[in-house]
């Protein structure tokens, strides 16, 4: 569904990405763990079209993308959650989902594609008129990939969702994630530095380090991986 | 603790008496005279001591009931606590009545011409800070050149009128897509630009349009200005004392005694309702999805990209938009002075209006009439004092900016309100 091959990225003349390949076939769950500054926002920014690579080709359903403005891109069926969650503090819950939706057909299924979010997430149709800045982390957390879900994507991308958010909520989204993979039938790209759940969850994942693609594996292998198990496991958080 | 916060309020206070004191030391203090055809410093300090003083005691005492409370105690002043309570429970009901009350203004008993002329000023700004609020408020983009596109409207809408004759209701909405072609232009190369930048290049653009106008002297008559822009007419009868053979006029049409008021009255009317149609676009526009855009875009432009909002279309729409409106004031402006001329279109106009906007809280419609009012109606109560008049108008300035830091109405209420809330309650 998605082919990554050789892309590079620049920031002026930092080399963010360094040749990268990613597969993600129709219907998996993926994840592409590393630790800080490896370059995986990047990766999902240069697959939405906000940073261009510079070489490499992106093909999303045999179509390249890697050239196509960032709002043409989502037209084609790929949502982003930005990590930092990124919701429109000042706007209501409900001007936000609103917001998702106008690019799929300028939001003319509203209210049945709200729906689909409430059941996702019933806390937020408690909180429609609320402005989004007012909900708790793990909330807005929830808005953001309702508002990406309101776009109808065939493909979700997620930049770390259980950045600073309490670890019941980081269950419940993890819960949400994998629903919406299953019963949604949207194929998921999942940037997480909370390696162990994203490998649990992950049907397939890589592992990125200094803008390359060190390993991938199933997601059970690379749990039982020692590197990965020294890296970003066990010793992750002691170092 | 209590005496600790006096202390530092009075060494703040001291410290601000220094800053005076070097800044007002060579501006007031040191005033240059010819004596004998020589130049002598003629020393002022009196006066220097009495500013030094002011800017000491008035620091102290905003240091005393305001800025360390908040600090202190985490309240609001209550003087800007009450204000916004007030405006917030009784919004409707204060907008309700200011309409009615502009409606009636003109038949009032103490209206006469000053007022009249005062208040189809205010209008205009109203006007155009409505149009403005459209790019600062609600689309987040800082423009200082906003008086280009008034000018550009007045300019058009002269031109069309003085060479094709053609009638008030033509040329407004030709001055309309005019400016807001203009705003496309100035929207296209400042599309990256943000915050400072984007200041620095609209405040040139709005500097460019001026010194073009005053040098294409063949289009514009440079700083002659164009005259004989004609008046508006009431529908086709135009306001005239003697009409010609034959002509039917306002007051012969209606049976009236001819009286000048009646084109003065005829003005308002139009301005006000060319203000309401501005402001009631911005609350309708606010619901559609390109307005809520221009919101999405003000908060977070990398979110609004990776939803698939399109920014390019987005900023220049509210370019365009917000132009236009200037436009339309700017038509009015050409129509009612009937004598334009590129003095009428300096920085310090775009200074007023964005001083408008962000006065009356960025994004508040409400905030933009109760600012109008009070800025311009101060700078005209101070007309007699002629040199006062920037004092007072800085003065009211920095009140504002002490008792509501974020503008006369800051807090925005959610374009979309809980309906639930009275039910539950």
């Amino acid at each position: 569904m998605l082919l990554i091959s050789k892309v590079e990225t620049f920031y002026g003349n930092i080399q963010a990405l360094r040749g990268v390949d990613v597969k993600v076939n129709s219907g998996e769950i993926v994840t592409l763990i590393g630790s800080n500054g490896a370059g995986k926002s990047t990766l999902l920014m240069t697959i939405s079209g906000v940073n261009k690579a510079s070489t490499g080709e992106i093909l999303f359903d045999d179509q390249r993308i890697e050239n196509l403005l960032p709002h043409e891109i989502v037209n084609l069926g790929i949502s982003q959650v930005p990590e930092g969650r990124r919701i429109f503090s000042r706007l209501s819950v409900e001007d936000n989902l609103r917001l998702g939706a106008s690019a799929y057909e300028k939001g003319k299924n509203f209210d049945t594609d709200a729906k689909d979010v409430y059941d996702l997430f019933p806390v937020l149709k408690d909180r429609l008129n609320q402005r989004g800045g007012t909900l708790s982390g793990g909330e807005q957390q929830m808005l953001a990939i309702g508002r990406a879900m309101m776009a109808r994507p065939k493909m979700l991308l997620l930049d770390e969702p259980s950045l600073g958010i309490a670890p019941k909520l980081v269950n419940q989204i993890f819960v949400a994630i994998k629903n919406i993979n299953k019963e949604k039938k949207v194929t998921i790209f999942l940037v997480e530095q909370n390696a162990k759940k994203a490998l649990e969850l992950a049907d397939r994942g890589y592992v990125l380090v200094n803008g390359n693609v060190t390993l991938e594996g199933t997601g059970q292998d690379l749990l039982k991986n020692k590197d990965i198990q020294a890296a970003y496991l066990e010793g992750g958080g002691k170092k | 603790m209590r005496k600790n916060f006096l202390y530092s309020s009075i060494k703040d206070s001291l410290f601000t008496g220094l800053i005076a004191l070097a800044l007002f030391g060579p501006i007031v203090g040191l005033r240059t005279v010819a004596k004998n055809e020589v130049l002598v410093v003629s020393p002022k300090w009196f006066i220097v001591l009495v500013i030094v003083i002011v800017c000491a005691l008035g620091r102290f005492l905003t240091n005393l009931y305001i800025y360390n409370r908040d600090q202190k105690f985490g309240i609001q002043s209550t003087i800007g606590k009450s204000i916004t309570n007030f405006l917030d429970t009784k919004g409707t009901q204060i907008a309700l009545s200011a309409i009615i009350f502009s409606v009636i203004f003109p038949f009032l008993p103490f209206t006469d011409r000053y007022l009249m002329d005062i208040a189809i000023m205010m209008l205009t700004y109203i006007m155009l800070g409505w149009g403005l609020n459209i790019v600062i408020g609600l689309a987040g983009l800082l423009d200082l050149g906003y008086v280009a596109f008034y000018a550009v409207g007045a300019y058009s809408y002269a031109l069309f009128a003085i060479h094709f004759g053609w009638s008030f209701w033509i040329c407004l909405p030709i001055a309309g897509i005019f400016a807001a072609m203009f705003g496309v232009l100035l929207g296209f190369p400042v599309l990256r630009l943000r915050g400072d930048y984007l200041a620095i290049v609209t405040l040139a653009f709005g500097e460019m349009i001026r010194i073009l106008l005053l040098n294409w002297y063949q289009l514009t008559k440079g700083p002659d200005g164009l005259t004989g822009i004609p008046r508006p007419s009431f529908f086709g009868l135009p306001f005239k004392s003697f009409p010609d053979e034959g002509e039917q006029t306002f007051h012969t049409f209606f049976g009236l005694e001819y009286s000048p008021m009646q084109r003065i009255i005829f003005l308002y009317y139009l301005i006000l309702v060319l203000a309401l149609i501005t402001n009631l676009f911005t609350i309708k526009i606010r619901r559609l999805p390109i307005g809520r855009a221009w919101e999405a875009l003000r908060e977070d432009e990398i979110a609004c990209k990776s939803l698939g909002v399109n920014p390019r279309n987005t900023k220049l729409t509210a370019f365009a938009i917000g132009a236009m409106f200037g436009g339309f004031a700017g038509s009015f402006f050409a129509t009612r002075q009937a004598f334009i001329s590129p003095e009428s279109f300096t920085f310090i106009e775009s200074a007023i209006i964005v001083a408008i906007v962000v006065l009356g809280g960025m994004g508040s419609q409400t905030g933009v009439v109760l600012a109008t009012v009070f800025l311009i109606g101060l700078i005209e109560v101070f007309r007699d004092f002629e040199s006062y008049r920037m004092i007072a108008f800085g003065g009211a300035m920095v009140l504002i900016m002490i008792f509501r830091p974020r503008g006369i109405l800051a807090t925005r209420k959610p374009t979309i309100t809980l309906q639930k809330k009275e039910a539950t309650k």
